[in-house]
């Protein structure tokens, strides 16, 4: 491969591994915008989603529906759906009764709500890998000198619909333009009549319902499901989501993109490859915290009394 | 100007263990503009957080047209009209102009309504129709005060409570808000209004209360109010430069 080359599949590589990121690390900044916390269960809900996109899609596969893609949409649907329930009653149950506590409470209940979920999973599973099968076919094909699968363009142009579709939320619809508010003025937005609870729990469910869909998105990437799949994805994901400046929603899929890319590329530098691509993302998150730790699209925020 | 709209009765609030209404009685009369007066701390912002339930109340009662609304939530309080101005405006400086007065109508579903309404809002206020697209945060302060206004107009509420609409204005401003003040007042909506400006306050309303250290000390007519020598010393007192 001429370098060219290396470069563009690095490109598609890397935006399509970056989209993943970029849709947890919504989930991440949005519940950090909206009551200023980090939600460490969120790996868990992704990791959730895929299991119940697995569960729908066997479903799926025995009545034989026939087209392969169908299942997955429809699982896909049917996991966002379920987990944004999960996502919120998640809220309802261990973070509302904590809005009030201090602030480290409600991150002791996010990490224990973290384990309770991830070690559901495991006895569930006894925690196996699963196979996630799809019944796509792996043929490849080439763009140019850029050698694709259908399922890698699928899903890359499914994860920047989704971020689309977000997107368009947030900066038209009321609901949208409330929990931005939110973000900027608890207090004065009660006084405008907004129901604050309700849009906290709008937020959860968006946010859960697009880790979901990356949940499941990995599984027919990877072609394996297991207990643990959210725990790096989601270290990941927090990464993209600070460096693109946390609570800001562009900037968390910016940051999912660009760590991404950042990966992919890193791989390809002499000596250092792919066994080090951890170490790279978490240096580079280092590297932000220290020389700019709003991120890229963050201003310095001044504490209010 | 005969029927009650909003009474407090006998309120309490406290903050901890420290009390910042000792048991508050008033009335505001359907059409009125009522001002509360008094130096900083005598509770007066706390009346107007106290009636929106941002800090609810630790005893006595808040009616709206006879109801009960001590415990109601913030959100159903603006639901049945009742719209808080916070002091300091507290507009959303990172959305604009136009998401602002959008938020004040958050509680109506009918988007054709809610366009009509900000049309209503630029009649009022051109100057934030020039700038609609701007952030909220590059507005002048007065501009930022006519859009707390403007937001609060959204809903149409019955009830207006402004928190010192002119602080930290300059004079001429002072003398536009306030104008405006008695303009939305004509067209039916109750104002309750909060301000430490108490000359220009009792100028445009009908009615006063004075506050001091949790308790309501005077009441009367604005008209009385404003002749008396000691309120105006005592609680008006920043009219040292002669006239």
């Amino acid at each position: 491969m001429t370098l060219w080359e290396i470069f563009l599949q690095q490109l598609f590589n890397g935006l399509l591994i970056g989209s993943f990121y970029g849709l947890v690390a919504i989930g991440y900044s949005m519940v950090y915008g909206i009551i200023k916390l980090l939600n460490f269960a969120h790996a868990d809900i992704y990791m959730g989603g895929a299991f119940v996109g697995l569960i729908a899609l066997s479903f799926f596969a025995d009545s034989a529906i026939g087209n392969a893609w169908l299942g997955i949409v429809l699982s896909l649907l049917i996991s966002m759906f379920l987990i944004g329930i999960l996502g919120v009653l998640i809220q309802r149950v261990a973070y509302r009764p904590m809005l009030k506590a201090p602030r480290l409470s409600i991150l002791i209940t996010a990490l224990a709500v973290s384990m309770l979920l991830y070690n559901t999973v495991m006895l569930l599973t006894h925690g196996q890998f699963r196979p996630f099968r799809t019944g796509l076919t792996h043929d490849s094909f080439f763009v140019g000198a850029l050698r694709l699968t259908e399922t890698r363009v699928v899903l890359l142009v499914a994860a920047i619909l989704l971020m689309f579709i977000l997107h368009q939320f947030v900066t038209r619809s009321m609901y949208g333009k409330a929990m931005r508010a939110i973000s900027l003025d608890r207090d004065t937005c009660q006084l405008m009549g907004i129901n604050v609870y309700k849009i906290v729990a709008i937020t959860f469910f968006v946010g859960s319902a697009l880790a979901a869909a990356a949940g499941v998105m990995a599984g027919v990437f990877y072609g394996t499901v297991h207990f643990y799949m959210g725990f790096f994805i989601g270290l990941k994901a927090f990464t993209a989501a600070v460096i693109g400046g946390i609570g800001i929603l562009p900037g968390a899929m910016l940051g999912g993109l660009l760590l991404g890319l950042l990966e992919s590329f890193a791989t390809q530098i002499p000596f250092i490859g792919s066994v080090w691509q951890n170490v790279f993302s978490f240096v580079f998150l280092i590297l932000f915290l220290i020389f700019k730790p709003t991120g890229i699209l963050g201003r310095a925020e001044s504490e209010r009394m | 100007m005969s029927e009650v709209i909003l009474e407090l009765r006998d309120v309490e609030t406290r903050y901890g263990q420290i009390y910042a209404l000792r048991g508050i009685n008033f009335q505001v009369k359907k059409g009125e503009i009522v001002t509360l007066l008094g130096a900083n701390g005598a509770g007066k912002s706390t009346t107007l957080k106290t009636i929106s339930s941002l800090v609810p109340a630790s005893a006595g009662q808040v009616l709206f047209m006879g109801r009960d609304i001590t415990y109601d939530q913030p959100h159903s309080i603006v639901e049945m009209g009742v719209i808080h101005v916070p002091e300091g405006r507290m507009i959303f400086k990172e959305l604009t102009v136009r998401e602002n007065l959008e938020l004040g109508s958050f509680t109506l579903k009918n988007n054709a309504e809610r366009k009509r309404r900000i049309d209503h809002v630029f009649e009022i206020f051109p100057v934030l129709k020039e700038r609609h697209k701007q952030m909220g945060g590059f507005l002048s302060g007065g501009e930022q005060q006519m859009l707390a206004i403007g937001r609060a107009l959204m809903t149409q509420p019955k009830v207006l409570m402004l928190d010192e609409p002119s602080l930290g204005l300059a004079p001429i401003l002072v003398q536009t808000i306030m104008k405006i003040i008695k303009q939305i007042n004509d067209e039916g909506t109750t104002v309750l209004l909060v301000e430490q400006n108490a000359k220009a306050a009792l100028k445009l309303a009908n009615r006063g209360y004075v506050l001091e250290t949790g308790e309501i000390v005077m009441d009367g007519n604005a008209a009385v109010l404003i002749k008396d020598e000691s309120i105006v010393k005592a609680y008006l007192g920043e009219e040292k430069h002669p006239d």
